[in-house]
Formats: C-alpha cells, sequence, structure tokens
C-alpha cells in the first residue's frame, strides 16, 4: 500500500499542471471539480495507506530517481511513509480538500479563478512533499515551494501595492529562515555524511557527535521553523499575510505551511532533543511569542487580524512544548488546531462574504439570527480553541500544558495565562461578531446573508472534526480506565520521539479542573463587557492609555524592524553605490587610465623629431649609465 | 573530427551570410545556430557514450618552432560550456526577430564569429592557441557593442576593451613564463599540468596573480567589476546576453582548468584571498543590485554577485564546489539570458527600464507575468528551478573551505530575493499607469523564447544528474592532481 505514496502529490501536480498551461480557457465548471477533486483522490489515497499503517506501523522509503549526486553527496527523490508523515498527509489534503470546496463558493465571483485554484494545488503539492520527502533537501524543495505559493496567493490582488507588499515581505523572511535550514542542511551532511533521515538518525545514537555541533544543526533548523512557523523574530509576516484570500488564510497561514516548522522539529526529535541548549531556546522562543501574540490578538479589530494573531500566539505555545520535550503533543494540536483554525478562518471568511467584505469587528454584531450555519460552526471553534472538553482542543492543549508542567512551572504559568488570553480574545470576537445588534451601515445590513452551501458543508465538516478531532489523544488521567488514552502518542512513538513523563493522576486532574475554572471565569468576564456592558472597541482616533496604545499598534515591532533593519540596509547600498562604486573604485580605475594617458601626453613631448634633442639624450643617458657601472663597481 | 567541426560550422554559416541578401541574414544565421546546437548535442551525447573516442580530439601542428599545436579536446568539463554556447546562441540570434537591426549583415556575423571563438576557448587545449581564442572572442563582442551600442557607447566600450586587454596581456606573460621553464617546450595544458605544478612557489604565486588578472577582470570579480555595469548597459541586447551569459564563463572556465592545476601551490598560498575577495563580489553585488533604479543596470550587478559565488566555489576547488561552480555556469547563462531578454521586452515597448515609472503590468499581459515570474524564482534559486542546484552546491563547496565565508556568502539567499522581487513588484505589481496600460501582449515569437527559457530552467532544475555525471570524473581527477601537490587532503570532509 505505502508504495503508492507517490500518486498523493501526483494529482494535484496533474491538476495544477492542465489549469495552468490552459490558463483561462478551461471553463470554470471544469476547474471547479478538477481542483477539490485531485485533492480528494489524493485524501482517499492517504486514508487507505493510513489505514495500512494503523494495522501495520512501520516506516516505508519509496524512492524515486536521484535528483542529484555529486561525490558522496546525493539527494534523491524519494518518499518516506511513517506515522508523522502520513498524519500529515491527512491533514493537508482533508482539510485541503474542504478549503477548495469552500473556495469554490468564496471566489465564485473572481475573475482569476482559474489562476486561484491552480496556485491552491500547486501549494498542496509542495506541502506534500515537503512532510513526504525523506532527506532535508527533498524537505527543502517543498519548503521553499509553499513559500512560493504563499508568496504568489498573499499577492494574489497584486493591484493593490500593499498586498503586493505584504507577499514580498513573507517571502523574504522566510528566505531568512531558509537561509538557517540551508546551512543545517550542509553542517548535517558534515556531521553525518548524509542528509537522509533515516541514516542520519540512525547514527544519532551509535555515533559519538560532538554536542556542540548539534546544538548548532538544531539551531541551524530552527532559524528555518522560526521563519516558517512565524516565531518571534520572524513573525511579522503572518499578519500580514492575511492580505491574501481569507481561504489562503486558512489553508496556508493557519492549518498547514505555518506548521511546517513544527513538523521539522517533531522529524528531527531524535537529533533536537540532544540538545537541552537548543531545546530551552525552543521553549523560550515558543513562550515569548505565545505571549506577545496573544496581548496583541486582545485588542485588534480586524476579524482576520485576531485570527492571526491567535495562529502565531498557538504555534508559539507549541514550540513551547516542543522545547519541553511534549514532541507528540505538539503534533497533537496541530492536527486539532488545523480543524479548529481551519474552521475559524473560514467562517470569518464566511463572515466578511456577508458583511460585502468589510473586516472590523466594530462594524458587526447581530450576525447571529442572519447567518446561523456560520454563528454555530464558529461556536464549535471558539469553544474548541478555549479547550473546554469535550472539543478537540481540550485534549491538545491539556497534554501540552500537563507536559509543559512537568518540565518548568513558570513556563507552564505563562502558558496558562496564554490559553486565558485566548479565551478572552477568542469570546470577545465571538460576542462582538453575532450578538448585540449590526452596526454597520443599511446598505450592508440588508446584504447580510449566509453563504451558499459550497462554504457552509465544509464549516459543517471542520465543526464536527473541532468536537471529535480530539479523542485520538485521549489523556491519561480521563482515558485510563477505558484503555483509550493517547492513541495517537502510541502511533507517533516510532517516528517521534516520545516524552517520558510521569505525572500523577491527582495533580493532572488538579491542573485540569483549576485551567477550567479559570476559563469559566474570563469567559463570564467577556461577556460581562462585550454583552451585558455591550461595550464596543473604540475607535482608532480615540485616546489610549499608553500600554494599550503600544500593544493595538503591535509594539511597533514593523516600525522597529524598519527603523534598524530595512532602512539601514538600503542607505549601505546606497553608500555603496554613491561611494564606493561610483567616487572610489571607478574614480581609481578611470583615474589610472587617465593617468596613462597624461603621462603619455607628457612622453609625446619628447619625440620631438629634432635630431640634437635625441642626440643629447643619448649622450646623458650614457653618462648616467656609466656612473651607475662605476658606482657600483 | 567532430570538435574541430564544431568550431568550423558557425563560420560555414558565416560565409554564406557574406554572399545573402540583408534580409536573409537573420534567418540563416538562426538555421546555422540551430544546426551548430544539433551538432554540439548530437556531438555531446555521443561522448557521453564513448568519451575515448578520437572523434573528440583534435590535433595538428601549428607553430612548430615554438612548439604550439592545434590542440582541442572534448572532456567532461568543457562539455557543459560548450552545451551552454550552442544553447543560448540561437536563442540571442531568436531575440532580434521583431526587432530592427542597423546592419543586420554585419551584426550577425559578428555573433557567429564570436561563437566560433567561444568554443575555441572552451576547447583548446594548447595554452598558445587558448590565448589566440581568447583574443578572438574579445573582437567580435567588441566591435558589437561599439558598432551597435547606445549613446556614449565609445568612451564605455573603450575603457571595457582596455581594461580586458590589460588583463590578457598578463597572461600571455604567464603562459610565456610557463613555456620557458618547461622542458619540453610546448603549450601542451598536460604539460603545463605538470611542470607548472613543480615550479617554486614564489614563482607559482607570480604566475596566479598574473592568470588571476586575467580571468578576474574577465568574470568580473571585486574590484575589477567596474567595466561590466555600464557595458552591459550600453551594449545592444544581444551584446548583453552573449556577454554575461557565455562570455563571463571563459573566466570561471578557465580559473578551473587553466590556473588552479597549473600553479595548485600558487592556488594554495593565495586561495585565502582569493575566496574572500569573491565572497566580497558576492556580498557587494547584490547590495548594489538592491540600489538600483534601472532594471538593466540591477541585472548588471545581480550577475556581479552570483558569479561571485562561482568563483568562490571554484577558488575552494573541493569536488562540491566545482561542480556547483560548473553546473551554475550553465544555469546562470540560462537565467541571465531569459533575464535580459525580458527586459528588452520592456524597453522595447516603454522606452525605459526605470523601475519607478513602471508597475502594474501583470494586469496588462498575464502571460508576460508568468513567464518573468519563472524566471525570476529560477534566479532566486528556489528548489527545482536550475540554479538551486548550482547555488547549493556552490555554498556546500565553500562551506567545507569556511564556515564563515559561506555564511557571508549564503547572505546571497536573502538578499537575491530581495532584490529581484522588489524589480517584479516595481514592474509588474500595484496599478497600471499611464504608460504601462500601453503595454502590448507578447507575441509569438516572445512566448517561444520564454517558453523554451522555462521548460530549459525546470529540466536543468530537476535533471541536474544529467549534467553532473559527466563532469564528475575529470574534475575528481584535477582535484586529485592540485591536493596531491598541494598535500592537501583529497576530500576535506571538514
Amino acid at each position: 500500500m505505502e508504495q503508492l505514496i507517490y500518486l498523493i502529490p501526483l494529482f494535484p501536480l496533474i491538476s495544477f499542471l492542465i489549469i495552468s498551461l490552459s490558463g483561462s480557457r478551461l471553463p470554470k465548471s471544469i476547474t471547479t471539480y478538477l481542483a477539490p477533486g485531485s485533492i480528494f483522490v489524493s485524501f482517499v489515497v492517504a486514508l487507505l495507506i493510513f489505514a495500512a499503517q494503523i494495522s501495520h506501523p512501520q516506516a516505508v522509503t519509496v524512492p524515486l530517481f536521484t535528483w542529484f549526486k555529486v561525490g558522496e553527496f546525493h539527494a534523491d527523490f524519494s518518499f518516506l511513509v511513517d506515522a508523522l508523515s502520513i498524519l500529515f498527509t491527512l491533514v493537508i489534503t482533508g482539510v485541503g480538500f474542504l478549503i477548495h470546496v469552500y473556495s469554490t463558493g468564496y471566489m465564485h465571483d473572481e475573475k482569476d479563478y482559474n489562476r486561484y485554484f491552480s496556485y491552491l494545488n500547486l501549494f498542496v503539492f509542495f506541502m506534500l512533499l515537503l512532510v513526504l520527502g525523506d532527506n532535508f533537501l527533498l524537505m527543502f524543495i517543498g519548503w521553499e515551494g509553499v513559500g512560493l505559493c504563499s508568496y504568489l496567493l498573499i499577492g494574489f490582488w497584486f493591484r493593490n501595492s500593499n498586498y503586493a507588499s505584504a507577499a514580498k515581505k513573507a517571502f523574504v523572511m522566510n528566505r531568512i529562515g531558509d537561509f538557517g535550514f540551508l546551512l543545517g542542511t550542509i553542517l548535517i551532511f558534515g556531521v553525518f555524511g548524509s542528509i537522509n533521515y533515516h541514516e542520519v538518525f540512525a547514527q544519532v545514537g551509535n555515533v559519538v557527535v560532538d554536542g556542540k555541533l548539534i546544538t548548532w544543526i538544531t539551531i541551524l533548523l530552527f532559524i528555518g521553523a522560526v521563519g516558517k512557523s512565524a516565531q518571534i523574530p520572524l513573525f511579522t509576516w503572518l499578519p500580514d499575510a492575511m492580505a491574501g484570500p481569507t481561504p489562503v488564510s486558512a489553508l496556508i497561514h493557519a492549518a498547514t505551511m505555518v506548521t511546517a516548522g513544527i513538523y521539522l522539529v517533531a522529524r528531527c526529535s531524535a537529533l533536537f532533543s540532544l540538545s537541552t541548549y537548543t531545546m530551552h531556546v525552543i521553549a523560550i522562543i515558543g513562550i515569548a511569542t505565545a505571549f506577545l501574540s496573544a496581548t496583541i490578538a486582545l485588542f485588534q479589530n480586524d476579524i482576520k487580524k485576531v485570527l492571526a494573531y491567535s495562529t502565531v500566539s498557538q504555534l508559539g505555545l507549541i514550540f513551547c512544548a516542543l522545547g519541553c520535550g511534549a514532541f507528540s503533543a505538539g503534533v497533537f494540536h496541530v492536527v486539532t488546531h488545523a480543524f479548529f483554525k481551519a474552521l475559524l478562518f473560514l467562517g470569518a471568511g464566511s463572515v466578511i462574504h456577508g458583511m460585502s467584505g468589510d473586516q472590523d469587528i466594530r462594524n458587526m454584531g447581530g450576525l447571529r439570527k442572519k447567518m446561523p450555519i456560520t454563528f454555530y460552526t464558529f461556536l464549535i471553534a471558539t469553544i474548541a480553541i478555549s479547550g473546554i472538553p469535550p472539543f478537540a482542543g481540550f485534549f491538545s492543549k491539556d497534554q501540552m500544558l500537563a507536559e509543559i508542567f512537568a518540565v518548568n512551572k513558570i513556563m507552564f504559568v505563562l502558558a496558562l495565562l496564554v490559553s486565558l488570553m485566548t479565551v478572552f480574545y477568542m469570546f470577545r470576537l465571538l460576542f462582538l461578531t453575532f450578538y448585540g445588534e449590526t452596526r454597520a451601515n443599511d446598505i450592508v445590513k440588508n446584504h447580510i446573508h449566509e453563504s451558499p452551501k459550497s462554504m457552509t458543508i465544509p464549516l459543517s465538516i471542520l465543526a464536527v472534526l473541532s468536537v471529535i478531532g480530539g479523542f485520538i489523544g485521549f489523556p491519561h488521567a480521563l482515558g485510563h480506565e477505558l484503555h483509550i488514552h493517547h492513541w495517537l502518542d502510541g502511533f507517533l512513538a516510532n517516528a517521534v520521539k516520545p516524552n517520558n513523563v510521569e505525572m500523577h493522576l491527582n495533580t493532572e486532574l488538579l491542573l485540569m479542573a483549576i485551567t477550567l475554572v479559570l476559563i469559566a471565569v474570563v469567559i463570564i468576564l467577556a461577556r460581562n463587557i462585550f454583552i451585558s456592558k455591550k461595550s464596543i472597541p473604540q475607535s482608532d482616533e480615540a485616546a489610549m492609555p499608553l500600554l494599550k496604545e503600544v500593544i493595538y499598534y503591535k509594539y511597533y515591532i514593523d516600525e522597529i524592524y524598519e527603523a534598524i533593519i530595512v532602512k539601514p540596509l538600503n542607505k549601505i547600498a546606497g553608500f555603496l553605490r554613491d561611494y564606493i562604486e561610483r567616487s572610489g573604485i571607478d574614480a581609481v580605475v578611470n583615474g589610472i587610465g587617465n593617468s596613462v594617458v597624461n603621462w603619455s601626453q607628457l612622453l609625446r613631448l619628447t619625440q620631438t623629431g629634432g635630431l640634437g634633442f635625441y642626440v643629447g639624450a643619448m649622450v646623458i643617458s650614457m653618462i648616467v649609465l656609466l656612473l651607475f657601472l662605476i658606482l657600483k663597481l | 573530427m567532430l570538435a574541430l567541426l564544431i568550431i568550423i560550422l558557425p563560420l560555414v554559416f558565416l560565409l554564406f551570410n557574406l554572399f545573402l541578401s540583408e534580409k536573409q541574414v537573420k534567418n540563416n544565421t538562426l538555421v546555422g545556430s540551430l544546426a551548430t546546437l544539433g551538432l554540439s548535442v548530437y556531438t555531446l551525447y555521443n561522448y557521453t557514450l564513448q568519451p575515448t573516442s578520437i572523434d573528440f580530439v583534435f590535433i595538428t601542428d601549428w607553430i612548430g618552432k615554438l612548439g604550439a599545436t592545434f590542440f582541442i579536446k572534448i572532456d567532461g568539463i568543457n562539455f557543459v560550456l560548450i552545451l551552454l554556447t550552442a544553447l543560448l546562441v540561437p536563442f540571442i540570434v531568436y531575440s532580434t526577430f521583431e526587432r530592427e537591426i542597423k546592419n543586420p549583415k554585419a551584426y550577425f556575423s559578428l555573433i557567429l564569429a564570436m561563437q566560433s571563438a567561444l568554443f575555441g576557448v572552451f576547447l583548446a587545449k594548447d595554452a598558445l592557441l587558448f590565448y589566440v581564442f581568447w583574443e578572438l572572442a574579445l573582437l567580435p563582442i567588441y566591435l558589437i557593442c561599439l558598432i551597435f551600442g547606445e549613446e556614449g557607447r565609445q568612451r564605455i566600450t573603450f575603457k571595457f576593451f582596455i581594461f580586458t586587454l590589460f588583463g590578457s596581456l598578463f597572461m600571455l606573460l604567464a603562459i610565456i613564463f610557463l613555456w620557458l621553464h618547461n622542458p619540453e617546450r610546448t603549450f601542451n595544458i598536460y604539460d603545463l599540468y605538470q611542470y607548472g605544478s613543480v615550479l617554486p612557489a614564489k614563482q607559482q604565486v607570480f604566475i596566479f596573480i598574473a592568470f588571476y588578472l586575467a580571468f578576474a577582470i574577465k568574470i568580473p570579480i571585486f574590484p575589477l567589476h567596474t567595466w561590466q555595469a555600464d557595458t552591459y548597459v550600453n551594449a545592444p541586447t544581444q551584446g548583453t546576453m552573449l556577454l554575461s551569459g557565455i562570455m563571463l564563463k571563459m573566466g570561471t572556465f578557465a580559473l578551473i582548468v587553466w590556473l588552479i592545476p597549473i600553479v595548485p601551490i600558487g592556488w594554495k598560498l593565495a586561495s585565502k584571498y582569493v575566496v574572500i575577495l569573491s565572497v566580497i563580489s558576492v556580498v557587494y553585488g547584490s547590495l548594489l543590485a538592491l540600489s538600483q533604479h534601472h532594471f538593466k543596470r540591477m541585472l548588471a550587478y545581480s550577475s556581479l554577485g552570483h558569479v561571485g559565488l562561482i568563483a568562490a566555489g571554484i577558488f575552494t576547488f573541493n569536488l562540491q564546489g566545482v561542480q556547483g561552480a560548473l553546473y551554475q555556469m550553465l544555469s546562470h547563462g540560462i537565467n541571465v539570458v531569459a533575464l535580459f531578454f525580458i527586459c528588452d521586452m520592456i524597453l522595447h515597448r516603454m522606452k525605459t527600464d526605470n523601475m519607478n515609472s513602471l508597475g502594474g503590468i501583470r494586469n496588462v499581459s498575464k502571460t508576460f507575468g508568468a513567464f518573468f515570474l519563472i524566471v525570476t524564482f529560477a534566479s532566486v534559486a528556489l528548489p527545482i528551478t536550475n540554479s538551486f542546484v548550482g547555488e547549493f552546491l556552490l555554498l556546500h563547496g565553500i562551506f567545507q573551505y569556511n564556515t564563515i565565508a559561506a555564511v557571508f556568502a549564503c547572505t546571497t539567499v536573502v538578499l537575491s530575493a530581495l532584490y529581484m522581487l522588489r524589480a517584479y513588484q516595481k514592474i509588474m505589481h500595484g496599478d497600471a499607469n499611464d504608460l504601462t496600460m500601453t503595454f502590448s501582449n507578447i507575441t509569438r515569437h516572445e512566448k517561444i523564447v520564454l517558453g523554451a527559457m522555462a521548460v530549459l530552467i525546470l529540466f536543468f532544475g530537476i535533471f541536474p544528474n544529467v549534467i553532473l555525471q559527466v563532469s564528475e570524473e575529470p574534475i575528481k581527477q584535477l582535484i586529485e592532481h592540485v591536493r596531491t601537490v598541494t598535500a592537501l587532503p583529497s576530500y576535506a570532509k571538514f
């Protein structure tokens, strides 16, 4: 069964080629079936292989051909099927399919309909390469390929220069991370003599490798992850990436691409866990990102921006867990997060659709009655992300928090604060959007309608997944009687380094109880503010307290980067151009040229043509020559 | 004989040109370049089947008294450059279709002469022959730039000419010196490998410097690059394509074949400095590209950065570095010709390449936008495009040599994305203005050129092994030779 793995990326690729090569000649109606259909077929194949993996968990390598080989170094096109890659494949094709279907509704009136779907198919292809490759360089093809698609889709409406700039920013910031990834890959080859996962990880336990080099490798790889998964300091591209169509935000910037960094760390868990230094760095960067972006999300008024910062924050939380050694818990949260965050984005898309394109939650309100399906699914996703049982987010977040708790108590407190902030800003968003009176103007108000079936059906399916998706990782404390706990951990055990935390049953239950009580308090608080008191976030012109202003303007991080990196870089480039190149090197070169000309002009004066001058010169030079000889003797 | 035929065939079509009417010259040249491509591909394909066949060697007396022979030979290294030259010239010729050329007879004849000389440079295995072809290749391009260039071309072309001539004089001195120290009194490259490498270290360093000047000016490497941008901007499009696509590879090719193996100890002593200069080229070229407003000039500086990386990889002289360099010569040639073609399309239509007055063209011509995008990302070295393989191997090679140098060289990953996407954005994105609104749609000719370029970009990105496996063995031998002489470990693992 595993031998069929190449089919999974093949279908989206074929669909991409058909759509992109036929351009606008292909009728919309064909694209509508072809693009989602290709992903669906891949999903079915993925399901079959998944089933095979459940009954016989094993790592299977499926080689296709050698990409390039120089001396000992070789990079192959070959796929690796194991629990980790097939799990990600399921999420990519499953959620990807739903988002494709949703897109057929959302992008219905778009004139570049075909171009949109060709990009989306290409994205899925590269994302599949990323997770299915069996070596670092094949992963890198996918890694950069999804970056390309992200660039194309963020800048899909490139007529708007701001959107195009956001796309450029995303690509360049990702490239900074890729810089680390590339160097890390080269270093891996230097240390292990191979870039193939199996050959590298097989040596990890046996060969005595310099710990410093492992730290370097893992730090470099982590730089790649930081870029792709939008962590400090390379996170500012993700909120800007919301310039793309909303389904793109759901697929690329919430459910799949941004989790590539987590995939990378989980895939290399054998390496990462060897370097305590790197693990600390990951945990600290993760929790700092989670905290920072959660605070920003508290005050955002753009429905997509809230979700974007929420995504950054959730990814940070996952990285914190990874840094604490909770690899499979992190992967678990990636899966559940894919369900409910994709659902939230698609819900937001539905809302924006209904609001005639307005994204400001200050103008929304009262959509509950006019858009019931959107409302209920959004509600489910909000409950799921808040971590309320038995919804999906509860299980994964609980497992992460418990394992963070086992490693570091301060980190746990911060993580808990992050989850409480998450609850607050999510319910704030829910209340402001769907409750109370509609604050939009009459034209928009009268136009508000529920979205078409092509959009609401994917919403409903994702809602179901957001409810039940967590059962794959039932916690020990609740499930030990039923013998169904931690199915996912067991499934992943071959591919990802298991975390051996022993926790007392009562401690785990106590943590759960405390968390749940606090969540309840926060929800009541949010309800009080936004429903009972009906307070609406103030307009941008109104004065704010300093701290709030700083947070509202995202800590001015973009401005700081602009001032300390972008501007100086351009200044240096300009300086090199004006002073070093033009008045420096080129002036020297021209100076030499001119002086040669001048000297030859001077020499030309000696060519007088007069015989007397020549004879005189001859005599003088002979005397000088003689003098030299005499003196030397 | 096949090796000789490759040099002769363009000249045959050049002769036809002289007797044809002005209108037919264009087609004849295209047919000639295609025939040469066909012959080259046939030859190279046969070479891969049976590399030792005498078809690929041609040797005859030339200047007997000096021991100079007309000795040409195909090997796994010039294989790549032959392919590059044969592949690009048809595109370069075809790119003139739909353009007005003042004096087509001279123009196309010069292009064919140039091609023949370039083949000679790559094939020559006799130092004097190499030198003659080297200078012969300079003449046609000099005339192309001088006769067909833009306003103010005389001064700029003269600078270019003097610059390169200055460099090659040192090369001539070095060749004579080597000849004098060769007991066999020949210019045969294999003799030079043998006797050059046993010269005292000091002499090797001097020879190294003399050759370096000639090659580094041609490539060019910082700080000998100041002829480049002006010449590229001023030359007619085909001249720029010949210069950047093929001619500068004469320099990088010569570094591999004519410099390092002849004076390995000279290389060993100087490598630190020349690697540093090459890496400076990478960063400096990229930063200058970032500061340009004119697209063509930006491309010139980006080219400085790209070839700097190639040179750096060569000077590390390990397998990954040299293989990467050779592969990158091929990729860079394809990409840079595609880029200058795109630049020509813009210049032809808009009469300006000032990026500040362009914008929004992607709204007007989607197909052009798509092709431009592919070439842009090839230039940024996105995986599965041709230049990724080369760039990765180069960085890998430099990394083995020195980590810090590799880190600096690796900044090209970020900087190239920065300036290329900046350019793409300024030219293509945003709203179309009054000027760009008039951008007429891509023609069939242009589609053929760009489409074929895109195919090449992807083909060489996905199947690099087709080329790499041919060049691996001969490069290994050269490295082995150099490592033995310098007593460096053969395969530096780390």
